[in-house]
């Protein structure tokens, strides 16, 4: 196995262009474990941690931008303000030690159904930025999951950064696992509330090939909300709605039956969790923006 | 050269006072304590020697195979290969195992369960071992799989071992059984009772999931035998399996411990022992074997899974009538220590109550599931889950507190067990149940702090599943019974070699056995021993090997009433002869400066305190180190409990046991029953001890203990498809508790001496990992309506889906 260890971004993406099989390592959390247990062999691994520039993270007009190699703790410790949800997720995974390492961007380039991270990024809107020697795009989270491990990057490409939307409203983030802490997830909901387009976004994680959006779910609970003026007064969409939405949310599943749950047991949680995540963050913007008459 | 050992000589001083002499009934540091929370521990995993190959197992991927043919040739040909061996390349014996020698070194010509060693490598790198083994080509022909009761027993089920020879095979009713004891007391069937229930039970495998997986380094030896330093249950155990294996003289086969990371009864058997010394004696290299996490789930027997039925007949006024139970128990590819397992299921199966007549059977099965054998509880654990289960049962049918129903049939000294073994020691249930229950309950609502709400107080945790939605509490109770020691007629014993002299003025005692030092504190209680009856404060515990006697295993709660009293016995010697010594020297007329006359010093009562020799009165006679001057006293000595008999195969009636030992459980959880997720919020524990020599090591078993039980509850289960392949061999799958599904266990410890055991102590560790199960599972039941008849309990479970 050939360790590549690049001193800068530049050279990084000459070294992923000449061998693009080389494998990116940055936190490891998920890599070395493939390794370990003899999963995975890779002819190269491709060293990012040397690489300081990955790690910087900073504010822009209404996003922030994510370095590469920034670690969950970071993200739970400075951009809990900002990025609710993704705080949140980031709080569940792994261990301490786990956080003090992996990354946000190592959490996409593993692509995993599970990802704590992913429900987050798809409510709050975010784009991640791929780079290679021929030039860098940006990618929509949306558009970022293939298939469970799959994802948009080609062979050449690695991840800069990712730029999530700084939140306008209130998020949550909920995740069902079966043990308190230190679990993968059975299934997780996010939910965010844009008061300033008036929308409502929701995805699950881990109860389909990749996370995604529900959007039938969204599309039914905008047009409730937009209906009955609920943006305007506050109040909060009729019980019948937000039942009828996270039946929606969980009609969005397509589950696999595992030693993690049972594709029934996915569904049903999701359906949960939807509710609860939509019960609370409503409560959280009659409560911070105080309740309209 | 040479082997780097774990720490040695540990030596210990009785420092947690300046009062305190460090003997027993204090709670002395541990000497390991500190070097293990700081990373500095040495376990076996570490052990390194400066010219070493690496040994590396290859494991069959079926769970029931013919092996058609083996071809080492591509694996040999790697460069850094040493060695390849398979079954055609063993030296002698081929077979081994605990009490049936039926389990193969390496797979003949038949594989019976996945993950079975068929071939092995030594290489001088553990990656290059890896590759070569992967090179070694093996044509299986797989075999129906066998992988429940009536697969096993079906009369065309195939036979998994054809030609049985153990003492068992005569009377079982199938091949596939190894073995089966029915216990039968009153007369079952005519009782009559008023209420009667039934239920059909599960129990989960369970791992041990100890955290330091299997590991050691065998080194050739220039007398042609192997030195192997190991982490093991039972160094003796291995040696008498090992030297026929080797073909070697035991005398030839010497074994050290190194440092253990748990083991729960899953080292009880034999792991990386044969394959290690194996590949060292033919290589004459030292070979290190170390098992990852992944090849640990395959490298060790696991917890029996089990089905009971139970039915359980009572008054109105709630005095149980009888009990007919049936527990099935997995005991996977081979025997290990199943029928073990069985006799106390079968004798310990209706639970620490008093019941006129009693029909119960217990069995094991051969099956192509992952091997089952010894686990802290080993029988009795399956068995409370279901008896309990049935006593909860039994008071909503009675409409009776679960608690009085317990009270009204608990066991106490002077009954009888269903085995017609008379209970001679405290069997203090009720009172046990009392003090659990009358704890004052944890408030509700935990995660309300400050007006806000704290997650990590819910199910789900900082998940944030809940933020307090669909929380109902619930409480419930459990209560069991657990033999200490091992039974059945068994020849127990334990060996202890102590030596007295003087080191720099300071008379000091070294206590050599070669008790497995697993994490459970025994080397800490036996300096306590030492001091408490030699009267010195300095003890050196020297490493545990086989140059001294048996000491037996490392399991059944029994080492320090077995190797702590063998310790005990040897320092009573030596202070015997301590004394003599004196009186000979009086005689002699050696000291005249010695206070106290011939009288004083024949004085039976005579004692060794604070360097001193002391009389009843408290008179001092003359200090230890002058008594011994240049003099070195050593004893070894064997302890052996009192025997017991095995239990009649037929009616399961004899005096089996030893000594039992009881805990109480109350549970309360909080179920988010909407999600189907549970934390328990308190888990407190009421137990006997007889006496307590280390209360904090005994509060550890307990908290230990009642964890592992826990874990069964709510998470921990081997999932094993019908073709016996293991779902979930990983920490990632298999889910042990962290410590925010640990809740606060407060501990109530009784001390009703056991006049038969050293010191009136009674084994502490099993008990606990048995009530807390059924008192967590009640607890849920209560929160949830549900029957939850299986182990662990799943969200599934709870929601219907």
């Amino acid at each position: 196995m050939e360790f590549l260890r690049p001193a800068t971004w530049r050279e990084a993406l000459a070294v992923k262009a000449a061998h693009p099989e080389a494998v990116p390592l940055a936190g490891g959390t998920d890599l070395m474990v493939e390794i370990n247990f003899d999963r995975r062999r890779p002819e190269r691994l491709l060293d990012l941690s040397r690489l300081t520039e990955l790690r910087d993270w900073h504010r822009e007009s209404d996003t922030v931008r994510i370095g590469a190699g920034v670690p969950f703790h970071t993200v739970i410790d400075r951009l809990a303000a900002e990025l609710p949800a993704l705080a949140m997720a980031a709080r569940t995974v792994g261990s301490p030690q786990i956080r003090n390492r992996a990354t946000l961007a190592g959490n996409l380039g593993t692509a995993s159904p599970a990802g704590d991270a992913h429900p987050a990024l798809l409510v709050a809107g975010a784009d991640v930025e791929v780079a290679s020697a021929r030039g860098t795009r940006t990618v929509p989270v949306e558009e970022f999951f293939l298939g469970p491990k799959r994802n948009a990057l080609a062979p050449d490409e690695l991840i800069r950064s990712v730029a999530v939307r700084t939140a306008t409203g209130p998020q949550q983030f909920a995740k069902v696992g079966t043990r308190n802490a230190m679990v993968i997830a059975v299934c997780a909901v996010a939910l965010a509330l844009h008061p300033d387009t008036r929308t409502v976004r929701a995805a699950i994680g881990s109860a389909a090939p990749t996370p995604l959006r529900a959007r039938e779910a969204e599309k039914f609970l905008n047009g409730v909300l937009a209906e009955g003026d609920h943006w305007a007064t506050g109040r909060p969409p009729p019980p019948a709605a937000a039942t009828r939405f996270a039946a929606l949310v969980a009609a969005a599943c397509a589950p696999v039956d595992d030693v993690r749950g049972s594709a029934d047991y996915r569904r049903h949680a999701v359906r949960v969790l939807a509710r609860r995540t939509l019960d609370r963050a409503w409560r959280a913007r009659t409560s911070t923006e105080g309740a309209p008459a | 050269m040479g082997v780097v050992p774990p720490p040695a000589g540990l030596t210990q001083r009785g420092d947690t006072a300046p009062d305190a002499s460090g003997g027993i009934g204090e709670s002395p540091h541990r000497p390991d304590g500190v070097l293990k929370v700081t990373g500095d521990f040495a376990y076996a995993s570490d052990l390194w020697h400066e010219d070493m190959l690496w040994g590396h197992t290859l494991r069959s991927p079926h769970a029931h195979a013919e092996i058609r043919s083996v071809d080492t040739a591509e694996a040999l040909a790697l460069p850094g290969v040493h060695a390849v061996l398979t079954h055609a390349d063993l030296p002698a014996a081929t077979h081994y195992g605990l009490e049936f020698t039926d389990q193969p070194v390496l797979a003949g010509d038949r594989v019976r369960y996945q993950g079975e060693p068929v071939a092995l490598v030594a290489a001088d790198h553990p990656e290059t071992a890896r590759r070569a083994a992967a090179r070694v080509r093996v044509e299986y022909a797989p075999l129906p799989v066998v992988h429940d009761e009536a697969t096993a027993t079906a009369p065309d089920a195939p036979v998994l071992h054809p030609d049985r020879d153990d003492h068992h095979a005569a009377h079982v009713p199938h091949p596939n059984v190894v073995h089966r004891q029915p216990v039968l007391a009153g007369d079952p069937t005519h009782a009559v009772a008023d209420v009667v229930v039934r239920g059909d039970y599960t129990v989960g495998m369970q791992d041990q999931a100890f955290l330091g997986p299997e590991s050691g380094l065998a080194v050739p030896a220039e007398d042609g035998g192997v030195d192997l330093h190991v982490a093991t249950q039972w160094l003796h155990v291995d040696q008498r399996q090992l030297a026929p294996v080797l073909g070697l003289e035991p005398e030839r086969v010497r074994l050290t411990l190194g440092g253990v990371g748990g083991a729960f009864g899953a080292r009880e058997d034999l792991s990386m022992q044969a394959h290690a010394c194996l590949l060292a004696l033919r290589t004459g290299r030292p070979v290190k074997m170390v098992y990852n996490r992944h090849e640990s789930f395959f490298g060790h027997v696991h917890r029996h899974p089990a089905t009971l039925s139970y039915e359980h007949g009572a008054t109105l006024d709630g005095r149980l009538v009888y009990v007919k139970g049936r527990i099935v128990l997995d005991g996977g590819a081979y025997a290990s220590s199943s029928p073990a397992v069985v006799g106390n299921a079968a004798s310990l199966g209706v639970g620490p109550y008093r019941v006129p007549h009693v029909a119960m059977e217990a069995l094991a099965l051969y099956t192509n599931n992952p091997p089952c054998g010894a686990m802290r509880g080993f029988g009795a654990v399956q068995a409370c889950f279901a008896y309990e289960a049935q006593m909860d049962r039994l008071a909503v049918a009675l409409n009776m507190d679960p608690v009085e129903l317990r009270r009204r049939n608990a066991l106490t000294q002077g009954d009888t067990m269903p085995t017609g073994q008379p209970v001679d020691a405290p069997a203090p249930v009720a009172e046990l149940l009392r003090l659990v229950r009358d704890r004052p309950l944890p408030p509700p609502r935990p995660w309300e702090v400050d007006g806000g709400v704290d997650p990590r107080a819910l199910p789900g945790g900082l998940a944030r599943s809940s933020l307090g939605e669909g929380i109902v509490r619930g409480v419930g109770y459990g209560v069991g019974i657990k033999n200490v020691g091992f039974s059945e007629g068994f020849d127990d014993y334990s060996t202890a070699r102590v030596r007295l002299a003087v080191v720099g003025g300071e008379p000091s005692a070294t206590v050599h056995t070669a008790m497995a030092e697993v994490g459970q504190g025994g080397i800490t209680v036996h300096a306590q021993i030492a001091r408490t009856e030699l009267g010195v404060s300095r003890v050196g515990i020297l490493p545990a090997d086989t140059s001294v006697g048996s000491a037996g295993s490392t399991s059944a709660s029994r080492q320090t009433y077995m190797t702590g009293g063998a310790v005990r016995h040897a320092c009573l010697a030596v202070r015997a002869e301590v004394l003599r010594l004196a009186r000979d020297r009086l005689r002699r007329g050696e000291r005249v400066d010695w206070r106290g006359d011939e009288a004083a010093w024949n004085d039976p009562g005579l004692r060794l305190v604070g360097g001193e020799v002391v009389t009843p009165r408290g008179e001092v006679l003359a200090a230890l180190a002058d008594v011994l001057g240049d003099e070195a006293i050593e004893r070894e000595l064997e302890f052996r409990h009192r025997p017991t008999r095995p239990f009649d195969r037929a009616t399961g009636q004899g005096p089996g046991h030893v000594q039992y030992s009881f805990c109480a459980h109350r549970a309360v959880v909080d179920v988010d029953v909407e999600l189907g997720l549970v934390r328990v919020v308190e888990l407190a524990a009421a137990q006997d001890v007889g006496r307590a020599l280390n209360p904090r090591a005994v509060r550890g078993q307990i908290h230990g203990g009642s964890a592992q039980g826990l874990g069964l509850a709510v998470l921990e289960e081997v999932l094993v498809g019908p073709d016996g392949t293991v779902r979930n061999p990983s920490f990632t799958d298999y889910l042990i508790p962290t410590i925010l599904d640990t809740p606060p266990m407060p501990v109530d410890i009784l001390e009703l001496a056991d006049e038969h055991a050293p010191y009136g102590l009674r084994g502490v560790g099993e008990a606990p990992t048995l009530s807390a199960t059924p008192a967590i599972v009640a607890a849920i039941r209560q929160a949830t309506r549900l029957p939850l008849t299986r182990v662990p309990v799943r969200p599934e479970h709870l929601t219907g889906t």
